[in-house]
């Protein structure tokens, strides 16, 4: 009975797979942590650098493409570079920080045009510019998952410890400030962790996409609750429901009549996009309801 | 050491000068701020009551003269003082409760993981209590009205046990009767827990109840002690470089420029002031 069911969800081979296998670990994990470090990057206003961070991850992972190392080492690298040469250009003022973002970003992807222009002249590789922008979860290389996994847990790790300052001082920088938090190495640090954060979804999702799993389930869980730690842990939640429930439509799909098959990392966005759509139509009929409550309390007094 | 920490004072600024961007923004400040005293920072516009603020607190360096903070030099990252800036723009998105935000008061500024004991907890409900907090505690920060946001602020500030509490124009943007309560709040917290306060207004008025010392500033000086010592023609005409005339209309203060005869009023709304 229950293999019955189960055989009308997970098409044969689905456990068996290690394809699967790798990216169900190394596609979950990148999730639960984008989740996390997702919901600072809405709650301090910095989605635009998350999403530059994406589009700049093209920069390494063709570079690496070209060199012929993993494609994880190329985003890891250029993560760090962005966000030393972001926190440079000034990143303490909200207008200068977008303006720096901006700047660096624009630089990024000329170097991304002429990779991604010799990654399918010179090396002849045609898959390059596809796997590089919009991933390819069935493609990671086993070797990678160790590293993606510890990385994974060092950015959860760091945003565990500075979980407190980094809340406080997204609150009010100027109150953290005088109440003793090193508010300006705390907004560095965070960069690092979402440079980071994002080069972990590119190799899942791709560079482009990246932003999705970083954004998508922080938004969705913030239109759910109120409590921060709650907030943190329903993104993840949303997250890793997103890249499983997607892996497993994109496995399925290649069974499917009608031949062409789901790309996984459509499957993975475009359910983040539907929780996301629901959580909203959700929160605004809530929303109208307690503006209606207002309204006849005021009428009332 | 000095005659700052003989006297007692909590703070003690001592000729104070501040230029920003080439412009003197204060010019040769000094009052003092005793334990437990409720004083009001009165002034219009930018006539340096934030900047003086931020001195006391150490995000501002002076120029000139000395700040001491109970006899230290320098407020910054100072247990004592406590403080409330002016705007603090809360997104509906900040997944804040009322009560995380004063929490934030106890513990923000730590590493590492958070405990919530039942310790905590109590003191975050006390706290909540104290600036009548605890019907909206569980609310989302965004949400709340500005008054409401208001007292979550103080708790914030109170919460870390200060000496001295920095209020910078906690009145502004309130309704009346908000105002009212949150004055009323302030005199009753500085009597209970023993703090002083500094509370900075453009209107002296809705403090008169509570204010026990006034700091008068105009065109970057002050004047300070009582409100009769310092709200009176002689004294502010000095200070703002030409003549103004305290009237006295059923027990509000208008201070007017000119004298007796002339009726343009300086300093009982902002957008009056901002012209002198």
């Amino acid at each position: 009975m229950n293999g019955l069911s189960a055989n009308v969800v997970f098409e044969a081979g689905f456990f068996s797979s290690s394809p699967v296998h790798v990216a169900l670990v190394a596609g979950g994990m990148v999730a639960v942590m984008s989740g996390v470090v997702g919901v600072f990057t809405v709650v301090r206003g910095q989605s635009f650098a998350g999403h530059a961070f994406s589009d700049m991850d093209t920069t390494g992972g063709s570079a690496a493409f070209l060199l012929g190392v993993g494609t994880l080492w190329g985003f890891l690298a250029v993560a760090v570079a962005a966000a030393g040469a972001m926190e440079l250009l000034g990143v303490e003022r909200r207008r200068g920080r977008d303006v720096a973002t901006g700047v660096v970003l624009g630089a990024a992807l000329g170097v991304a045009a002429l990779l991604l222009f010799w990654d399918t002249t010179v090396s002849s590789t045609t898959g390059a510019t596809t796997t590089i922008l919009f991933g390819s979860l069935f493609t990671i290389s086993g070797a990678t998952v160790p590293a993606t996994v510890a990385f994974s847990l060092a950015i959860l790790a760091a945003a565990s410890v500075s979980y407190r300052p980094l809340l406080f001082s997204s609150l009010s920088a100027e109150m953290a400030r005088v109440r003793g938090v090193p508010v300006r190495l705390v907004g560095a640090g965070f960069l690092l962790m979402l440079a980071l954060a994002v080069a972990l979804s590119a190799i899942t999702v791709g560079a482009i996409l990246s932003t999705a799993l970083l954004i998508g389930p922080a938004a969705t869980a913030l239109r759910l609750t109120r409590r921060p730690a709650a907030a943190m842990g329903a993104a993840a939640g949303i997250g890793l429901l997103g890249v499983w429930s997607g892996i497993l439509v994109a496995y399925d799909s290649a069974q499917w009549p009608g031949h062409h098959g789901w790309p996984a990392s459509f499957c993975v966005v475009a359910v983040i996009f539907v929780l996301y759509l629901v959580a909203d139509l959700q929160g605004w009929t809530r929303a109208k309801r307690t503006a209606t409550g207002q309204d006849r309390m005021a009428r009332g007094g | 050491m000095g005659p700052a920490e003989a006297s007692g004072n909590l703070v003690s600024l001592d000729g104070i000068s501040v230029w920003l961007s080439g412009h003197e923004v204060l010019r040769d400040v000094s009052f003092s701020v005793r334990p437990g005293e409720f004083t009001g920072l009165i002034g219009s516009n930018g006539a340096g009551k934030t900047t003086i603020l931020r001195v006391i607190l150490g995000l501002q360096e002076p120029t000139a003269g000395r700040v001491l903070v109970k006899g230290k030099a320098g407020a910054r990252h100072n247990r004592s003082v406590g403080y409330v800036p002016q705007k603090v723009l809360i997104d509906p998105d900040l997944p804040l409760r009322a009560r995380d935000v004063v929490g934030l008061g106890l513990d923000g500024h730590r590493f590492g993981l958070s405990t919530s004991s039942g310790v905590r907890r109590r003191r975050i409900e006390e706290m909540l209590g104290a600036v009548d907090a605890a019907g909206f505690a569980d609310s989302r920060m965004g949400n709340l009205s500005g008054g409401e946001q208001q007292r979550v602020l103080i708790a914030h500030a109170l919460i870390g046990q200060p000496e001295l509490l920095l209020l910078d124009e906690p009145l502004a943007n309130l309704d009346i009767a908000s105002g009212h309560e949150i004055v009323e709040l302030m005199r009753r917290v500085a009597t209970e827990h023993h703090v002083a306060v500094l509370l900075s207004a453009h209107d002296m008025n809705p403090l008169l109840p509570a204010m026990e010392r006034v700091v008068y500033v105009a065109a970057g000086r002050a004047a300070s002690g009582t409100v009769d010592e310092v709200v009176r023609s002689e004294v502010l005409s000095e200070l703002y470089g030409h003549p103004v005339t305290v009237l006295r209309v059923e027990g509000r203060i208008l201070v007017v420029a000119g004298s007796h005869d002339q009726t343009e009023i300086l300093a009982s709304a902002p957008h009056w002031l901002e012209r002198t």
